[in-house]
């Protein structure tokens, strides 16, 4: 068993004596608080601003040319570890000019936000980068059905987001011009 | 194909391992029965060789001799040299033969593999998250096993047409192609229908069907299963599902009495395709397109869910009550069905015997396609014999039960699954006779029924289905059944129960097979259901040989006749 050390304390010093040097640091340190700017946020009529990598809400996005990433792959709805994605997959029609060799996109996508733990998994394994969590943190509803983002919605809170690939162009680009048969 | 061989074996050296393998057969399918996958696309164990797609690249070799004295080439350390055949074979087209020394894992193998890979990748669009093959893609295995894992090419892929029509159910995505010819041989080989072909040379080579001519015939969606890639696509379940959320099952299908083996696939609860089971003695690896559509009954509008008295639902146990009282002490007639399980036919023949009704069935006829749709359009026609429910083959209607309701030999009527007005059973003979329908879908009979209690469809229940050459075969639910019901088997216990208070039969199917086998002649003897589910349980149906089966000639099927007529 450790032995207990007793230690004899210090004996204050004059000065310490009087408190007087440590009040005047403290007053020091207030007054010059009172010159700096304003740190508090009136939340929520003022937001802060999200950093680049936060994990908001999940979100569907366009590509620039306003055309939907999403292919309903449902790898997303797969990895989703609280099954708070649901897909119902559809075809786009063949005759559709501005959706040019897109073969599938989603009839439906519902994310569930009572259920969505903010895992990132779905944007991490999103082949398209079709699917992002952005800096939409606060959600709230009246009701359970208010909570499920439907398509419009997702597409709506994701906007446009840079291309660095438009992978339908590179398509139509090499029938356009390269070895189409 | 596998060539028939008459219980020969030989012994081969595979992978440093001295094994007996039959003879005859191929290096792909030879290392299959040890465990060793040699990577293949065009080859199909039910189909001839081609050779084309060269994944089954493999090392073979030969112990040496001298070409002058006979004497066997010693290594230094006194074991045979073995010539190794200096350039990879393909392992479908290369048969085993006494002594061979194959090599199904090697540098040079991996190598091959490799580099075919790579070709088969060239031009591949690389789809995959829109593309229904994926997770079930020879194409996507081989690429994780062989792949490079990055392009070396930098021309421009090619681009071909992503969604031709072949036929009124398949697809085809010419990008993805591999041209196996997998599709072009079952059509020539299994189908007997020859529409398929390639068409222009190199990589402008493309799958097409003949000028005027479609994939149309009943067999075309076996090409989609076939295809080692995602090219051809089934148009009815293109998009629909990906198959890693599937819940595979297997089961048999009730189309006709060919009996073919299936796997239905479902997800929570909803059936989205139905495959073809391989099962060598029954349908290979084939189905015919009309049996894959049986599942859309299972969520049809016209399906039966309530219980049904007097038009007014009800509960399950008051609408069996109330059909008991309805033919209680009345002379009963009951319509059996060929589409009723072993088992419900069993029970059934007991409530006839318990409530003392006369018996009557009718099958169900169309044309013969000789390979896998017989004429025979029930599952279980040889079931109704062997259940002892009839000695007799039924007639395509119940005009008998007609005559009988005119003549007021029955008053009463318990049906199950059939349409008594379309089997020439007319409406004025049925009124006021109270009618009872036990069955899975709305028809004319249930609509007049008095008392309607619905039944399950063969992907909601179990039971056995003997096919036409007499091969048991059972099988489980696949799918949950609708909320409420009970299984034909338990409804009709409860019936019997009802109207013999000492009968001791349950619904328990070891019970039901149990007092099948005992009698001392019983087809079935030393038989129980899980034989029937496990596998082809042949029985011996050499007693009805005198019945005329309409059944032909056809794919692993012999009518008894011509086998009697030609001893």
């Amino acid at each position: 068993m450790p032995k207990t050390v007793v230690l004899a304390r210090k004996p204050l010093s004059f000065s310490e004596r009087t408190y007087l040097p440590q009040i005047a640091t403290g007053l020091k340190t207030t007054l010059s608080n009172m010159f700096k700017p304003n740190v508090t946020l009136q939340y929520p009529e003022e937001k802060p601003s999200i950093p680049q990598n936060y994990r908001g809400v999940p979100t569907l996005v366009k590509d620039p040319n306003g055309r939907e990433k999403c292919v309903s792959c449902q790898l997303c709805e797969f990895v989703c570890p609280p099954k708070a994605i649901r897909i119902t997959p559809g075809s786009v029609p063949e005759d559709d000019d501005s959706r040019e060799h897109v073969e599938k996109a989603p009839e439906e996508f519902e994310i569930n936000m009572l259920r969505c733990i903010y895992c990132g998994y779905c944007q991490e394994v999103c082949p398209e980068e079709a699917i992002f969590l952005q800096d939409e943190y606060s959600t709230s509803g009246y009701s359970r059905e208010e909570m499920i983002n439907n398509k419009e919605k997702l597409y709506e809170l994701g906007g446009t987001v840079p291309d660095p690939h438009y992978k339908w162009d590179k398509k139509k680009n090499a029938e356009d011009e390269g070895n189409s048969h | 194909m596998i060539s028939t061989n008459k219980g020969e074996t030989v012994s081969i050296v595979l992978d440093g391992e001295e094994v007996e393998v039959p003879a005859g057969i191929n290096l792909v399918d030879a290392a299959a029965l040890f465990k060793k996958e040699i990577p293949h696309y065009c080859y199909h164990p039910q189909l001839s060789v081609a050779g084309n797609c060269r994944m089954c690249l493999i090392e073979m070799g030969t112990p040496m001799r001298d070409r002058g004295t006979g004497e066997p080439v010693l290594n230094d350390d006194g074991t045979q040299k073995i010539g190794w055949v200096p350039k990879p074979v393909i392992g479908c087209a290369t048969t085993v033969s006494p002594g061979m020394h194959v090599k199904t894992i090697s540098e040079k193998v991996t190598d091959c593999r490799e580099g075919i890979m790579e070709f088969l990748l060239v031009n591949h669009p690389l789809d995959c998250p829109i593309c229904d093959q994926a997770g079930e893609c020879r194409l996507q295995e081989f690429a994780t096993d062989y792949g490079r894992g990055y392009s070396r090419y930098v021309e421009r892929k090619n681009v071909k047409p992503k969604r031709t029509r072949l036929g009124p159910r398949v697809t085809l995505d010419d990008e993805r192609c591999i041209l196996c010819s997998r599709c072009i041989r079952f059509s020539q080989e299994v189908a007997k229908d020859d529409v398929l072909g390639f068409v222009d040379r190199g990589s402008y080579s493309t799958l097409s069907c003949f000028p005027g001519r479609e994939l149309e015939n009943n067999y075309s969606l076996n090409t989609v299963d076939i295809c080692p890639v995602g090219a051809l696509t089934s148009t009815d379940f293109r998009f629909k599902m990906r198959v890693w959320f599937l819940k595979e099952l297997p089961s048999i299908c009730a189309e006709s009495s060919a009996g073919c083996n299936i796997m239905v696939s479902s997800r929570e609860g909803e059936i989205h395709r139905i495959t073809p089971r391989r099962n060598d003695d029954v349908n290979d690896s084939w189905m015919t397109d009309s049996g894959r559509l049986l599942y859309k009954q299972v969520r049809s509008d016209n399906r039966l869910l309530t219980p049904q008295v007097k038009q007014t639902e009800s509960a399950l146990d008051v609408a069996i009550s109330s059909a008991f009282e309805s033919f209680n002490g009345k002379k009963l007639a009951i319509v059996g069905s060929c589409h009723s399980t072993l088992e419900e036919l069993y029970l059934l023949n007991h409530l006839s015997k318990a409530t003392k009704a006369k018996k009557y069935l009718r099958g169900h006829f169309g044309e013969d396609d000789g390979i896998l749709l017989s004429a025979d359009r029930s599952p279980n026609l040889r079931g109704t014999l062997l259940s002892g429910f009839t000695n007799e083959y039924p007639k395509k209607d119940l005009s008998k039960l007609n005559d009988d309701l005119k003549k007021g030999v029955v008053d009463a009527v318990l049906v199950v699954n059939e349409d008594l007005l379309d089997s020439g059973v007319e409406g004025e003979s049925l009124l006021g006779v109270p009618v009872t329908y036990l069955g899975t879908h709305q028809n004319t009979t249930s609509n007049l029924a008095e008392i309607v209690i619905p039944t399950l469809t063969s992907f909601e229940k179990k039971g056995t289905f003997i096919n036409r050459s007499f091969i048991a075969q059972g099988f489980a639910s696949t799918v949950p059944s609708p909320g409420g019901l009970l299984p034909l088997t338990q409804i009709l216990c409860r019936l019997l129960s009802l109207s013999d208070e000492e009968s001791k039969i349950t619904a328990d199917f070891s019970l039901i097979w149990k007092n099948l086998s005992s009698p001392p002649k019983s087809p079935f003897k030393g038989m129980t259901f899980t034989d029937a589910q496990r596998g082809s349980l042949q029985i011996d149906g050499s007693k009805w040989n005198n019945l005329s089966f309409v059944e032909k000639k056809a794919l692993h099927f012999e009518p008894q006749s011509s086998v009697l007529s030609s001893k």
